[in-house]
């Protein structure tokens, strides 16, 4: 008989308590449950979470690398929305 | 149109910006890529076996942990590796089957027998300094989930090669007998290590390309060189000869001179003519042949699973 090949998961952990949970990579598993054991010990060894997540590879949509320029560089003009923008007497130490 | 492609690409890594796995890159980037990183990958894991021969003979608890530990490691890193390389388009099932088959290759080092105890000692602290010697450089590879691997392997191996250098040190502390072991690892290992990096660059036909993409950051001339002028000064401290009667500091070049490397033994044990070539591959086939009843039933109950969860929900 020809195995099917494990499906892909991206593994998610949360470093510690107060942390968002951040990509470390992926690993192969049968189901959700041998995917965050797999992770535990493939990218946990050493303390280096409190949480994890795994999502099945196939379920994460992107945008198109070609896309990049149209969607992200109308935020490069837009200096106004950020604070330096804005011109204010020196005495006003903390604004 | 494709040049076009391929001068921005370059543009592109000129000013290192990295390569993530769904831009456009030149095919033979792509194919050079996925060689390196599924070898380096196979080699992580094909390296467990030679330390994995000494887990149930290790002198103490402490050092049984430790190869234990750092066993675990390499599997570790392995499975890193081959999720950068899946990135690239290839399948892990293809990627054994490359190394199953003989198709692939994996560092020849792993090739060698590991004879006694002191080899755990000469393994860590000359293969896995000879490997930390290739990985630091490719933290930085214009690759950017190859990268992101070599930065968590880079993490863990520094342990590998003091755990390593402890042992040895320990056994040139000891007695008579135990020190006469520690140079007979040395002399086995040490030569094998020096041709980790590599052939020599006029002989090395793909190195320039992938200096040009930043895949390599130095030639493998320059991290072998680096590599000997650390190690001499370790080797001191242990009180160990390095079996190369030509190795001496050259004022003029601020580096040690060493000998010429055999390379037609190294070519014969890529070839599949090592100690152990035929050994190695057979344990890895017979790990994948021997598991296939665990991947399938881990399927089964997989699919058993997600029905009954299905079922409950439609019940509900
Ligand atoms: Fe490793
Ligand atoms: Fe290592």
């Amino acid at each position: 008989m020809t195995n099917k090949e494990w499906p892909l998961w991206e593994v998610f952990i949360r470093a510690k308590q107060g942390l968002n949970h951040k990509h470390v990579g992926s690993l192969h598993a049968a189901d959700y449950q041998m995917a965050i054991e797999n992770a535990r010990d493939v990218y946990t060894r050493r303390l280096e979470g409190v949480s994890i997540w795994v999502v099945e590879s196939k379920y994460i949509h992107a945008n198109e690398p070609s896309e990049q320029d149209a969607l992200f560089d109308p935020a490069s003009d837009k200096i106004y929305r950020h604070p330096t923008f804005y011109v204010l007497p020196e005495e006003l130490n903390h604004m | 149109m494709e040049i076009n492609l391929e001068e921005q690409f370059q543009k592109r890594i000129d000013e290192e910006v990295k390569i993530e796995p769904r831009d456009w890159m030149p095919e033979k980037y792509r194919k050079t890529l996925l060689r390196q990183i599924s070898q380096h990958a196979h080699s992580e894991i094909v390296g467990m076996l030679p330390e994995g021969n000494w887990i149930t003979r290790a002198p103490n608890l402490r050092r049984k942990v430790a190869l234990l530990a750092k066993v675990q490691d390499e599997a570790g890193h392995g499975l890193y590796l081959y999720s950068a390389a899946e990135t690239l388009g290839m399948s892990r099932d293809e990627m054994l089957e490359e190394l199953h088959t003989g198709k692939a290759k994996y560092s020849s080092i792993f090739n060698y027998p590991t004879l006694t105890w002191a080899d755990m000692g000469a393994i860590g602290w000359l293969v896995d300094g000879a490997a930390i010697m290739n990985q630091v450089p490719l933290c930085r590879t214009s690759y950017g989930p190859y990268a992101r691997a070599m930065v968590r392997v880079c993490k863990e191996e520094s342990f590998h090669q003091r755990q390593g250098y402890e042992i040895m040190l320990t056994l040139c502390k000891g007695s008579e007998e135990q020190k006469a072991m520690a140079q007979d690892a040395l002399n086995r290992w040490w030569w094998p290590s020096i041709m980790m990096f590599g052939p020599n660059d006029d002989n090395s036909p793909n190195s320039a390309q992938s200096m040009k993409w930043k895949i390599k950051r130095f030639s493998n001339d320059e991290l072998r060189q680096k590599f000997v002028d650390v190690t001499v000064a370790q080797a001191e401290i242990l009180g160990l000869t390095i079996p190369d009667k030509d190795l001496k500091w050259n004022e003029a070049r601020g580096h040690y001179d060493f000998g010429a490397i055999n390379w037609d033994e190294f070519n014969n044990v890529v070839a599949g003519n090592g100690p152990c070539n035929k050994q190695r591959l057979k344990a890895r086939v017979d790990a994948w042949e021997k598991g296939a009843w665990v991947r399938e039933a881990a399927t089964a109950y997989a699919e058993k699973r997600a029905k009954r969860e299905k079922n409950k929900i439609e019940a509900a």
